[in-house]
């Protein structure tokens, strides 16, 4: 019953007269297609055109549609071609396809030089609408914060909870386990360079200094941006995406003060305990590397750090922190809400979100710099 | 075609689903023939999708057989089952279109995926299969989101019928659609399965496509089919649940 299609002219007189024989169907379509080609060739000045079906042993819409393609380029001019011999299982499958309007050219974009320089023009001009879009959003945030301390019973206060466990109780193990492992590091590169010229001792103050200021505090906020920022952008994102958040409005409340606010506050009362959690993790990590890989001993380590460091570098450091958690927390509800409805989106949002937050969290730790070092401390 | 007309497109035999402690099916008997629209109805909750992605092979099974086109699905090879998945379509309760691609590009990728046919006469039957479902050919340029949830449902149905499949399974088609759309859906079913030879496995709760579309009924209770059979069958039945069903207010309404 089946067989590969055929098709196939036969003489009668003045006609032209095709015989379609075989199986017509999506598996055979690139052999139809080639047969199809072929016998449009054929168009001419014949009387009349008919195209036979009635040996077709089965037809789906891959193969009517080819018949009634063909049907079409033999048309010409007043010589209408005809489909004869068509069985009535498939008649209405024919009309079917007879009712589709010729394809539309489906325009493609060609990648251009003015392309290019026009995406990159939108591109830094986007840049400006990003700065805007954040203070936007600092600005939403203040005024729905100012809101709840007038009225304190909008405060979501369960919501913040569990975002404070989502982003600080589990984040801990991680966080600690990693600064660990850098003031490891830092503490056997110091002995490593330092030893040379007899000044080993000169590593205990370099950790201090380093884990304190800067490092224990940059780090907890880099991974804080790849964990949670990303987190944050992708709920927000898909709530956007089923139009969760426009549920939410035509109720009566405000995304900001139900989504952000909440995510914002368990983030800034967040990051200052994971960097000072960090900042012990990596001061503990380095001593017991000075110990053991420098002949330190913990007392004598413990009787440096006092003298190195002053409560100046711990207080430079952790007020960093709410700082980049509060640039991190908006970078992320920014991109979340910017969220369009494609899964494609989805992911482009959440890599901005992780990316731009990183970058204002170094811009960020810069401009203190600056503003410590010119104001002395 | 293949198979002989006795043979049961689908064939199910005393399948066990648990999702933990409950059971949701339980040892459950299904035949499904050649060319036929069977509607599945039951209450809420009754595990009637759950049914649909067991066949289909997206929950997992305790216990029992399905064999659909006569291929075990347990014991076949991957390129057995491969066959089996190119000959159904399945649409989704939601659509389930991707959403980074546009109308045109949902309907050609089974094809690109499956066949080896030349773009001109991808867009083409892309457009066919657009005018079929009732769809401009306009919409084929657009993406997922930017849809209502009409046509959402004529796009998944034009992805799941993207291959002429021989079977498709239908997970409430007409659920989210006007009258005179869902009165066109369950038109065109009936079209498509004449023209095509489709077999239609059609979870529904619209008592019209029940009375207009199907042409066998089988009801799901308590984790088994309870009765199967015609619509006058149904109608006859002394079961409470099917007595409500299909003489409560709105049976009487769509009868009258």
């Amino acid at each position: 019953m089946n067989g590969d299609p055929k098709l196939e002219r036969i003489a009668k007189g003045n006609a032209l007269a095709l015989c379609a024989t075989g199986t017509w169907t999506a598996s055979f379509a690139p052999a139809l297609e080639r047969l199809v080609a072929d016998a449009e060739k054929l168009a001419g000045s014949s009387q009349s055109i008919f195209i036979d079906v009635s040996e077709v042993a089965k037809l789906d819409t891959f193969g009517a549609w080819l018949i009634e393609r063909l049907r079409r380029s033999l048309t010409q001019g007043a010589v209408e071609a005809q489909i004869a011999g068509l069985s009535a299982n498939y008649s209405s499958l024919v009309d079917e396809v007879r009712r589709v309007r010729a394809t539309a050219v489906v325009e493609t974009s060609t990648i251009t030089i003015s392309g290019m320089l026009e995406q990159i023009g939108r591109t830094v001009a986007g840049i400006g609408g990003t700065i805007a879009g954040l203070i936007d959003m600092l600005g939403a945030v203040l005024a729905a914060g100012a809101h709840v301390l007038i009225h304190p019973r909008s405060f979501r206060l369960t919501s913040t909870v569990h975002h404070m466990e989502q982003v600080c109780w589990r984040a801990v193990p991680i966080i600690v386990l990693i600064t660990f492992l850098i003031g490891c590091i830092i503490a056997q590169q110091g002995i490593f360079h330092f030893r040379r010229f007899g000044a080993d001792i000169f590593v205990v103050d370099m950790l201090g200094v380093l884990v304190l200021r800067e490092i224990g505090v940059l780090l907890v906020a880099i991974m804080v941006a790849g964990r949670s920022g990303s987190a944050y952008t992708a709920e927000l994102g898909s709530m956007k995406m089923r139009e969760e958040i426009d549920a939410l409005r035509t109720m009566g409340f405000d995304p900001i003060e139900v989504l952000v606010l909440p995510r914002m506050l368990a983030l800034v009362l967040a990051l200052p305990i994971l960097a000072f959690l960090g900042a012990m993790a990596a001061l503990y990590g380095g001593g017991l590397v000075a110990w053991l890989y420098g002949g330190v001993d913990p007392e004598a380590f413990l009787l440096r750090l006092r003298d190195a460091i002053s409560i100046d570098h711990f207080i430079v450091g952790i007020v960093k922190a709410p700082v980049m958690a509060a640039v991190i927390g908006i970078v992320a509800c920014v991109e979340g809400l910017a969220v369009q409805g494609s899964a494609e989106s989805l992911g482009q949002h959440t890599t901005a979100s992780v990316v731009k937050g990183i970058f204002f969290v170094i811009v960020m730790d810069g401009v203190f710099a600056i503003f410590f070092a010119s104001i002395g401390m | 075609m293949a198979g002989d007309i006795q043979n049961p497109i689908i064939r199910v035999r005393d399948i066990t689903v648990q999702f933990g402690a409950t059971r949701v099916l339980d040892g459950l008997d299904l035949d499904v023939k050649r060319g036929e629209i069977l509607g599945f109805v039951g209450p809420s909750g009754a595990g009637k999708s759950v049914l649909t992605r067991t066949i289909i092979g997206l929950v997992p099974k305790v216990a029992g057989s399905i064999e659909v086109f006569g291929v075990d699905l347990d014991s076949s090879n991957t390129s057995q089952r491969r066959n089996v998945e190119r000959r159904w379509g399945v649409l989704f309760q939601q659509g389930a279109l991707f959403s980074s691609l546009t109308v045109r590009q949902n309907i050609q990728f089974p094809m690109r995926e499956y066949l080896r046919v030349s773009q001109r006469l991808m867009d083409e039957i892309t457009m066919a299969k657009l005018a079929m479902v009732g769809l401009k050919p306009e919409v084929a340029e657009r993406f997922p989101s930017e849809l209502s949830g009409g046509m959402i449902k004529r796009v998944a149905l034009a992805r799941a019928l993207s291959l002429d499949p021989d079977l498709v399974f239908l997970d409430e088609p007409t659920s989210g659609l006007d009258p005179i759309g869902a009165g066109d859906f369950d038109e065109l079913v009936r079209t498509l399965q004449r023209t095509l030879g489709l077999t239609v496995f059609m979870v529904t709760h619209d008592l019209d496509s029940l009375y207009t579309a199907c042409d066998r009924i089988a009801v799901l209770g308590n984790g088994k089919i309870i009765a199967a059979g015609s619509i006058a069958d149904m109608q006859a039945s002394q079961h409470p649940w099917l007595r409500q069903y299909f003489h409560g207010k709105r049976a009487r309404a769509v009868m009258s």
